[in-house]
């Protein structure tokens, strides 16, 4: 059963297929790296150059995973250095990047940033090629009801963000669910609150919210300090560059755990690297997080939502290859082009077309080798952003945001929209609300109502479907565990505390 | 709606963003555009590059076709865009289909317009809806999975990738309705898409998927599933050529899904003939056939005054359907 993956890097280390690999992990970085662009365009600009090239079909596919691969590890870039998630995927990432980078350890953050993402990546790549038709089965045993128990799972596990202010983490979860019901409703196609304006037909596109949310929020905030020098927060200087084995051993644990949480939810068809990234952290921040150390610059809190959201991308592979059916936006343009090739995938593919799967896979192996390579030493390099004045760093900041909108949409409103975002979410932090609950609840809450609905409509309106599967109920005693467990172990310290 | 021109704004923009993406030159004024009303990677963006990479491959353009994107209102944005900023740009065709029709029906590109506020220049493929179950189902043909939903209607879950009043809603509707069902009374549910439609059904959360044709090959080619009917008006070849059509088992109910383009409204009478002859003389290609068969489409040749008038009586057509099924008073 092995025979693929030998074919497979007999065709990935001839020396074109090593060197688009290459080249693909360095423009998909690229892409990754700008605000507002992330895989799923990347590929979608890309693709057509594969094509025209006249690569062959194993050749394009290697291309396209080089640059998959490159902007996972390209969006955490303007995470960590300058607290604007590059895609979907990297919300997280900012939580405790960002402040790394304000203690002067951009560097080790971008390093241990690279090694998480490379254990998350290849762990789900073993996954891939060992599971991957039996995991398919189980994947589509996952219907609305079980994404509905995950999703409050999820919900669940933000408690253990709520930090010192839960009741503002909550209003901004509440917040991030409103805006998720602008839009078309999924259910019965009636319009909701979107005032008669086609533009807000389709809801509020994630990159809008985001870039809004977090760079032009940032701008604004930049733009105050500049005014106000007594309030400028000076980041420390960029003190050493490369991350340390202690550091990389102390967050070993959470690597692999968040690689393994990234690779099961990235299986799973509709959910991706944003919902794995969000459950690897508060999972994370529940497990180790003894002295409350996360969203403080806290490494591990860095390489679990690293390790996770590339384990997911690697994981999201596995409905595309096996069943056809892509499990994210990007697997599906992926999907596009094996279909220009004539190719379809399949419950087939991997006995029909083991040169293609193998090609892809070891592609896969070859691309988070090559990357890692690429971005440890140049850590240091990219760390230096951070020694470029404010003044030429902001207008920068807003340049590529606003191109990158304008580009997806071809259309002013998104841009105002974007604005608009922008100031409410400066209010919000003047307000002392963090933005990360706000983007998970949009996130998880559109996912949530979706599947709710979903569920109910299968059942016709009997609820009993919600905890009818054995999955399901998992999920929800899972949820009741992390919303309860720390009030009870808390109530047990503190009576053993009174006894002694 | 701002009134000057984005075409002018965009393309140096787009250079800056994409340099060193695509080996085309980002030069200003007279290139050819597609736009697709959608994000990348879906159905529009596949219909652009159908007609962008065709036309390149039989060098029937000057210079290569820029694809776009304008995402919003399922094709609203981009509908309103045409008839408010570029009019008259006789360098602009945009992606279309069945489901552009349906929403004109519906209003839902706003009440001012119809079909006639654009100029519809003529459609180089076209799928077809499907009715699917898995293999294991109980039904054989579409007649014992009539009898079920005549008997009971929300006895059967039926899903597919649309809300109800999209075009997937539409395929189980008017199946329904052709077999004296009432489509209110069906069990539908609404997923993002097909692919996720077709996960549910291989999971057995719903038991009927209202599709199209070419996105099943995989799962036909495997065995997983089994396709009950095909909205088409005859049997299609090659793998589907055992699947009987709605119509042969004596329902009456066709669902084309036809990929094409249209122009402003103002666009002359000579451009719009030019770009009418450019597409015609594509389609008569023997390598576009192959082309169009890799992306999953079947034939259909319907250009210039004969597409424009197929599309419009189709929106008539919709506008009494969806009166019928309960959709618009």
């Amino acid at each position: 059963m092995w025979d693929f993956l030998f074919q497979g890097f007999a065709v990935a280390v001839s020396p074109l297929n090593i060197a688009l690999v290459m080249g693909g992990a360095l423009l998909g970085t690229l892409f990754g790296a700008l605000p507002g662009i992330g895989p799923i365009n990347g590929i979608a600009i890309l693709m057509p150059l594969a094509y025209t090239l006249g690569l062959p079909p194993e050749s394009a596919l290697i291309l396209l995973a080089g640059i998959y691969c490159g902007s996972e590890y390209g969006g955490r870039m303007s995470s960590i250095l300058l607290n604007v998630p590059g895609d979907a995927g990297a919300v997280m990432t900012t939580l405790d990047g960002y402040p790394l980078a304000q203690k002067g350890l951009a560097g080790p953050a971008l390093g241990m940033s690279a090694i998480a993402s490379f254990v998350g990546s290849t762990l789900a790549i073993i996954g891939l090629t060992l599971f991957a038709p039996l995991l398919a089965m189980v994947a589509v045993k996952f219907g609305p009801a079980e994404f509905f128990a995950l999703m409050i799972f999820a919900f669940a596990s933000m408690s253990a963000m709520m930090g010192k202010d839960p009741l503002k983490t909550l209003i901004g979860a509440v917040l991030g669910i409103i805006i998720a019901t602008v839009g078309v409703d999924s259910g019965t196609g009636v319009l909701r609150f979107t005032f008669d304006m086609p533009e807000l037909y389709d809801g509020i596109d994630f990159v809008v919210l985001i870039i809004g949310m977090f760079a032009i929020s940032e701008i604004l905030l930049m733009l105050e300090h500049s005014f106000d020098k007594s309030s400028d927060k000076q980041m420390a200087p960029i003190g050493r560059v490369m991350v340390s084995m202690k550091e990389v051993l102390s967050c070993k644990w959470s690597m692999l755990r968040s690689g393994v949480i990234g690779f099961v939810i990235g299986v799973l068809p509709g959910t991706g690297a944003s919902v794995a990234s969000a459950v690897a952290y508060t999972t994370e921040k529940r497990v180790v997080d003894k002295e409350d150390t996360f969203g403080t610059g806290d490494m591990r809190g860095l390489a679990a939502p690293e390790a996770a959201n590339n384990a997911a991308a690697a994981g999201s592979f596995v409905p595309m290859l096996t069943l056809g059916i892509p499990g994210s936006g990007t697997t599906a343009i992926l999907l596009g082009a094996l279909m220009l090739y004539n190719i379809q995938p399949g419950p087939m593919m991997f006995s029909e077309q083991p040169v293609i799967v193998g090609g892809l896979i070891a592609s896969l192996y070859l691309g988070n080798l090559v990357l890692l390579a690429l971005n440890l030493p140049l850590a240091g390099v990219f760390a230096r952003v951070l020694t470029v004045p404010k003044w030429v760093l902001v207008p920068c900041i807003a340049m590529l945001a606003f191109v990158g909108v304008f580009q997806l949409h071809s259309d002013l409103h998104a841009i105002y929209l974007m604005l608009g975002i922008g100031i409410f979410g400066y209010l919000l932090r003047k307000f002392g609300f963090s933005l990360a609950p706000i983007v998970l609840g949009f996130v998880l809450g559109g996912l949530m109502e979706q599947n709710l609905r979903r569920a109910l409509a299968i059942s016709g309106g009997e609820t009993g479907i919600l905890w009818e599967s054995a999955l399901s109920i998992g999920l929800w005693i899972a949820a009741i565990i992390v919303m309860v467990a720390p009030w009870l172990l808390g109530r047990l310290k503190s009576k053993s505390a009174a006894a002694q | 709606m701002s009134t000057f021109s984005f075409a002018s704004l965009r393309r140096p923009l787009l250079a800056v963003a994409l340099a060193g993406a695509a080996s085309v030159s980002y030069a200003q004024g007279g290139k050819p555009e597609c736009l697709a009303p959608a994000k990348p990677g879906g159905g529009y963006d596949l219909t652009c590059r159908l007609a962008s990479n065709g036309l390149e491959q039989a060098k029937l353009l000057e210079s290569p076709m820029l694809v776009n994107y304008m995402p919003g209102g399922i094709g609203a944005v981009a509908f309103n865009h045409v008839n408010g900023v570029r009019k008259n740009d006789p360098d602009l065709i945009v992606a279309a289909s069945t489901g552009a029709a349906l929403n004109l029906a519906l209003g839902k590109f706003g009440r001012q317009y119809d079909a006639s506020n654009v100029r519809w220049v003529g459609a180089l493929g076209v799928d077809y809806g499907a009715v699917v179950v898995a293999a294991d189902a109980p039904w054989q043909n579409l007649e014992e999975l009539m009898a079920d939903l005549q008997s009971n209607p929300s006895s059967v879950v039926i899903g597919a990738g649309g809300t109800v009043g999209s075009q997937d809603w539409m395929k189980a509707a008017l199946m329904a309705k052709s077999g004296g069902v009432d489509p209110r009374s069906l069990r539908y549910v609404s997923f993002e898409g097909g692919g996720e439609s077709l996960a549910a059904l291989l999971g057995g959360h719903i038991q009927v998927f209202t599709g199209d044709l070419a996105e099943l090959k995989p799962q036909l080619d495997s065995g997983t599933i089994r396709v009950l009917a095909a909205l088409s008006d005859q049997r299609m070849d090659g793998v589907y050529a055992e699947i009987p059509t709605a119509k042969e088992q004596g329902y009456d109910v066709e669902w084309p899904i036809w990929r094409g383009y249209y122009m402003g409204p103002e666009v002359s009478d000579a451009e719009y003939n030019a770009w009418v002859e450019r597409l015609q003389k594509l389609d008569e290609q023997e390598k576009f056939a192959e082309m169009r068969e890799a992306r999953g489409l079947f034939p259909m040749s319907k250009f210039g005054s004969d597409f424009d008038s197929y599309v419009k009586s189709q929106v008539e057509e919709f506008r009494g359907l969806a009166k019928e099924v309960g959709l618009v008073k």
